[in-house]
């Protein structure tokens, strides 16, 4: 049995059924309210969910059942007294220790769990660095959206902000220095300061058995790094185009990347009317079109940057992305065939599958 | 000391009561009092930088006030999500 955790701007969905059958929506929570993301923590089965209530402002809740009742988690604040409130959670994920999760949203904040989800401490590391100053919000806000862990190495840690880049911390969130090394925006003028932190990341991955390796969907441009995000290249030769949110990968692949193309920053629709996940199986030197079972006219769909997630690996790679239409798609073959699973839901903000 | 009525989820959150005799003498003050008082309700009206949320509108007998509007004794403070949202 497979379970999809679906963010929603009309609450969490959550949607079970069998790879490659149909689904059904199971449970629905937090009805009405905007849910940036939800996940379940496999080592002790919670599910966690972060929900921005227009009126009450960004709060974390856990329970162990989605369909019963919920606890708000403790600590998701920044300092009281500051210039600053926190504007959003938008994602949640496991961290290597015991009971860690790690939460990030904005303004660029990084927060961290040692109980499990009960309670979370704000990074001081990151939201006292010394360049905060010059960061800068991208469309979405200045957030915090992707958190790497290194399988078996708690203090080593890559996060990424839009639009303040790639961090890296080896002393489990102490210190940071950035990673942009490579990093093209082209938004910015070409005589922009080689430091330059205002680089719009969409989404950051790491190969889990080739840890130094990572995958990033920029704002313009498809990266892959092999020093642990020191230091970036450009793969997106052969993609329809360079723009996009969301990512994915083969866990058991350290050369594996999927990407879902819009066609362009000012075009954020699918190109050519229809939907294809484009797939690499040799780090970014050649990419595949898989579309088969997934709309291939009239198709104009977004799909956001948290909305894209996997289950297994190799063969049996499940593969499952929501759109802001309200409709989701999965692949229980590792993207050559896919299936409809939902429409007319909410717009999706995030899909987290387990 | 002024009649604080919360309604929905800021009711839940201050022990299931809809009216609360609170001290202070501006919107502000009651706020923080209300918020100390039920710390479930915590962050929910006020936000870290010690302001009323966005989204949130507090009334004094009926007229929309703001953080430094003045409150009485025996004044009516309703606590009401804004007509926003989408």
């Amino acid at each position: 049995m497979t379970e999809l955790l679906l963010g929603t701007r009309k609450g969490l969905f959550v949607l079970e059924g069998e790879p490659g059958g149909p689904f059904e929506v199971r449970a629905r929570a937090f009805a009405g309210e905007p849910v940036e993301y939800a996940m379940r923590d496999r080592r002790s089965g919670r599910v966690l969910a972060s929900v921005t209530s227009p009126f009450y402002g960004p709060k974390v809740w856990h329970t162990d059942d989605p369909a019963g009742d919920w606890e708000q988690a403790s600590g998701i604040a920044l300092p009281e007294g500051g210039e600053a409130a926190l504007e959003r959670i938008w994602v949640l994920a496991a961290g290597e220790a015991d009971g860690s999760i790690y939460a990030g949203g904005d303004p660029g904040v990084l927060f961290e769990s040692r109980d499990g989800g009960h309670s979370f401490e704000l990074n001081r590391g990151l939201w006292e660095h010394p360049s905060r100053p010059r960061w800068q919000p991208g469309g979405g806000g200045l957030c915090l959206h992707s958190i790497s862990t290194w399988p078996g190495h708690p203090e080593r840690l890559a996060v990424a902000i839009s639009a303040a880049g790639v961090w890296l911390s080896d002393d489990g969130g102490a210190s940071w220095r950035n990673g942009n090394e490579g990093l093209v925006a082209r938004y910015l003028p070409d005589d922009a300061p080689s430091d330059q932190i205002a680089l719009c990341v969409h989404r950051l991955h790491r190969a889990p058995t080739r840890p130094e390796r990572m995958f990033m969907q920029f704002h313009g441009g498809v990266y892959r790094s092999d020093d642990a995000g020191k230091s970036w290249q450009n793969i997106a030769e052969g993609l329809p185009s360079d723009f996009g949110f969301p990512l994915a990968i083969d866990p058991a692949d350290p050369d594996s990347a999927y990407v879902i193309p819009l066609t362009a920053d000012t075009d954020r629709v699918t190109p050519d009317c229809r939907v294809r996940v484009y797939e690499t199986r040799d780090a970014g030197a050649s990419w595949s079109a898989r579309g088969g079972g997934l709309p291939q006219e009239h198709a104009y769909l977004t799909i956001l940057r948290e909305a894209f997630d996997w289950t297994g690996e190799g063969e049996r790679l499940g593969l499952y992305f929501g759109a802001t239409s309200g409709d989701v798609f999965g692949s229980a073959d590792a993207g050559r065939s896919w299936s409809t699973l939902a429409t007319r839901l909410p717009p999706v903000l995030s899909v987290a599958a387990s | 000391m002024a009649i604080v009525r919360l309604r929905g989820p800021l009711k839940r959150l201050a022990g299931e009561r809809s009216e609360h005799a609170v001290e202070g003498a501006t919107v502000i003050e009651l706020m923080r009092a209300l918020e100390s008082e039920h710390p479930a309700a915590d962050g929910w009206i006020l936000d870290e930088r010690g302001a009323i949320r966005r989204h949130i509108n507090v009334f004094v007998n009926g007229e929309l006030g703001g953080a430094d509007t003045a409150v009485a004794a025996d004044d009516r403070v309703d606590v009401l999500p804004a007509i926003s949202g989408g």
